[in-house]
């Protein structure tokens, strides 16, 4: 692509689709490692506690699965928990989608990119998740219809694998369609991601839905084997989900400066609330059906809330759980959490739901669910150190991705990053 | 992370990367000092760390030939391939642990439905059939794997909350007490079986619900399902003294299971499609245990069926069990 020394840019035949994005990804690998001391910082650390992670399940790869607390009893552990959390985050990212796109709320179209990227990050954490918790990873290739052997539509896991697999790649698509068409100053074609984004919108509610399913499917395990777990899981999904990124976005706003407005975070607070009140009244409908009837099936009820014959390790979580959730209600219903530009009070209120409904779907809900045994046992469960380091160090790997993922995206939304034309 | 970004209006971030984007005079300038210095402490940072956070891996042996990392789903396996990989077993045996082994698969026999009978009027609760099955089967001994539990169960209620799975009374049977022994129930509707992703467990032809100890993943969505808990996962390479080895082994029964696969009682199949009975039935000291053909109307699990007060365990989950139990008083 030589140019004229006259300086006139002749019109020489276009360059290809693979030399322009060829182009854009050596920029994005280079704009990657360009940043502010606190950006160099955050990522080092990062990269150091995902080391971490990797170290303790390079031991596990090892020794095998006894290095984590788990047991025959309880055969699934904080793993399996933290993955069901984070389904739920991915899908809330259609928090964000529905008003951006169905309701063409201009101030949400700035943001929903970053909604999308949040999924992707965090179905890659669900991933790892789920590959850690295998005791045989090398062979997650049997999954593979035609080569393996895919027990599909039977199994309640392989539909999990579809969905969770095609959710990541309708986000990926679109925002790596939309960001690159940002990047090169073209308007996109709207064939070529409305579709999926609209086909998104459900298959969020698809994804947490099937999750669910996992564990309504199990006759054998009363605890679980209840209706209300999948709409359970919806109501709280939207709340964390968008609690997260409120906190999110403030950090964003705040680390780059790119302008997120007021109104979005009013909208985002709005859809915390409500889907908070919605997860508590599922909350108590659940205990109400557990408790009033006095019937034996709620023995794992009793034994999370109460403790059963000595065991009570879950007991203080759950009310924990309980009381954040209801205090970070009542700072939402209230005027602290409405003030303008200071918002304090709405993050406590966040994070407060955030953290009470980990707990409560992740080790409330997985737990309780072995414990009693179906033979009437109860060994409790205790995360290892080695176990405990692996889902710290996935989780310092979602915060990298999600980061790295920002570092380009912010730049390129806000114009600053783009294809110029002085080949 | 602190707001250092101020003094910049324009809402960008003060990378500088400026209007020259992704100009292709801006790409190939040459790398400065500095840029230089940092990639290469960068990389020596990322390479390092991740080394020593690989180091555990050295202790790992991989003892797993590309043929059997490839080895495919035991119900596409033909004659041929099967006796590769009953030798290739067998000689796996005799490296890891040192033993002749016999490893034979044997098939169901036509015109065959094996269920079990148990009288919880005679068991005593000895465990006795909790070790013998140990010793047929080559469970591993440390971690500790048995198939059968024996529940202690208080005189007057069906109620497994209010069992006792570690009784040590210096007798048996302890006063005011009845025994039920629960293992793989060998289900007409295995919740199991619908729950493996990898259709690594099915119902056999005669009933017996099996596992492709090779084909499994490790998942343990299966022991989720089970609602008799009788599944279990080998958290840790099995390990057996050598001298406790049954070297009488199965494909898909008793032989020596991998690491991180799932693993069960399946009615000692290698005994049973031969023509011998399971070795807990064999070993049970009362003769509460009673073995047959469901499809053989001169069977005793048959007379059993017609004549005993028989029930199954949680009927109510849909499962049909395979597993009868009866009482005479």
């Amino acid at each position: 692509m030589e140019k004229e020394e006259s300086g006139i840019n002749q019109k020489e035949a276009p360059p290809g689709f693979l030399y322009k994005y060829g182009l854009f990804l050596i920029c994005a690998v280079r704009l990657s490692f360009r940043g502010h001391v606190a950006f160099y910082a955050w990522m080092i650390f990062l990269s150091i506690i995902s080391l971490f992670g990797l170290r303790a399940y390079c031991n596990q790869f090892v020794e095998g699965l006894i290095t984590t607390g788990m047991t025959d009893q309880v055969s699934w552990g904080v793993y399996i928990a933290n993955f069901t959390f984070l389904v739920g985050m991915a899908a809330a990212a259609v928090m964000l989608v529905i008003p951006a796109y169905i309701y063409k709320d201009e101030e949400m179209h700035n943001i929903v990119i970053f909604g999308e990227l949040f999924a992707v990050a965090v179905m890659i954490m669900c991933m790892l998740f789920v590959t850690v918790d295998l005791g045989r990873p090398g062979r997650f290739w049997h999954l593979i219809p035609v080569i393996g052997h895919f027990n599909f539509p039977i199994s309640m896991l392989s539909w999990d694998v579809v969905v969770l697999m095609g959710y990541l790649a309708l986000n990926a698509h679109v925002c790596g369609y939309l960001l690159y068409m940002k990047y090169l100053g073209q308007k996109p074609n709207k064939w070529l991601y409305m579709p999926f984004v609209f086909l998104s919108i459900v298959w969020a509610i698809s994804i947490h839905t099937v999750t669910a399913f996992l564990y309504v499917g199990l006759a054998g395990r009363p605890f679980w084997n209840a209706a209300i777990v999948a709409p359970r899981f919806i109501g709280s999904a939207f709340t964390a989900g968008p609690a997260l990124m409120i906190v999110a976005f403030q950090i964003i706003r705040g680390t780059t400066g790119y302008h997120i407005g007021d109104r979005a975070f009013r909208l985002l607070r709005q859809i915390v609330t409500i889907s908070l009140l919605i997860s508590l009244f599922l909350f108590g409908c659940e205990i109400f059906k557990e408790f009033y009837s006095q019937s034996l099936h709620n023995a794992s009820a009793r034994y999370l809330f109460f403790g059963l014959h000595g065991h009570y390790a879950l007991v203080p979580w759950i009310w924990s759980a309980i009381a954040m959730e209801i205090a970070a209600l009542m700072i939402l219903l209230s005027r602290f959490s409405r003030k303008p530009g200071s918002y304090g009070w709405l993050n406590l209120a966040c994070i407060m739901a955030t953290v009470g409904i980990w707990i409560e779907k992740g080790p409330g809900l997985i737990i309780p669910g072995f414990l009693p045994t179906p033979l009437g046992e109860i060994v409790e469960y205790i995360p290892t150190y080695n176990e405990t380091m692996v889902c710290v160090g996935i989780w310092a790997i979602g915060a990298l991705v999600f980061s790295w993922m920002l570092r380009l995206a912010i730049p390129i939304t806000s114009g600053v990053f783009h294809r110029t034309e002085d080949e | 992370m602190s707001d250092k970004s101020t003094g910049n209006n324009s809402g960008a971030d003060n990378t500088s990367l400026g209007k020259n984007a992704a100009g292709k005079k801006e790409m190939f300038k040459p790398l400065s000092r500095r840029s230089f210095i940092k990639a290469g402490a960068l990389g020596a940072f990322l390479l390092g760390g991740t080394s020593i956070a690989l180091l555990p891996l050295r202790k790992f042996k991989n003892d797993t030939s590309l043929e059997a990392f490839f080895q495919q789903h035991y119900e596409r396996l033909t004659p041929e391939r099967m006796d590769r990989i009953l030798k290739r077993i067998e000689q796996e045996i005799k490296e890891r642990h040192g033993v002749d082994a016999h490893v034979k698969d044997p098939k169901p026999i036509p015109g065959v439905q094996f269920a079990y009978a148990l009288n919880i009027s005679r068991c005593v609760g000895c465990r006795r059939c909790v070790h013998a099955c140990v010793e047929e089967n080559n469970q591993s001994r440390d971690p500790e794997i048995q198939y059968i539990r024996v529940l202690e169960m208080p005189e007057g209620t069906f109620d497994v909350e209010k069992s006792n799975h570690y009784y040590e009374p210096d007798t048996v049977p302890a006063k005011g007490k009845y025994y039920m022994p629960v293992q793989c129930q060998q289900c007409e509707n295995p919740a199991c079986v619908k729950a493996c992703p990898v259709g690594a467990t099915w119902k056999d032809e005669d009933g017996i619900v099996v596992i492709d100890y090779d084909w499994c993943i490790g998942c343990r969505y299966c022991e989720a399902a089970c609602p008799y808990w009788a599944r279990r996962f080998n958290f840790a390479e099995p390990k057996i003294p050598k001298e406790q080895i049954n070297p009488d082994m199965a494909y898909l029964g008793n032989r020596i299971r991998p690491k991180g696969t799932m693993e069960k009682c399946t009615f000692c199949l290698g005994r049973t499609r031969n023509g011998l009975l399971p070795k807990c039935a064999e070993a049970c000291p009362t003769g509460s245990r009673q073995f047959g053909n469901l499809l053989d109307p001169d069977s005793v699990i048959r007379h059993i069926l017609r004549e005993k007060r028989v029930y199954v365990f949680k009927e109510d989950v849909g499962t049909r069990p395979k597993f009868y139990y009866w009482f005479d008083k």
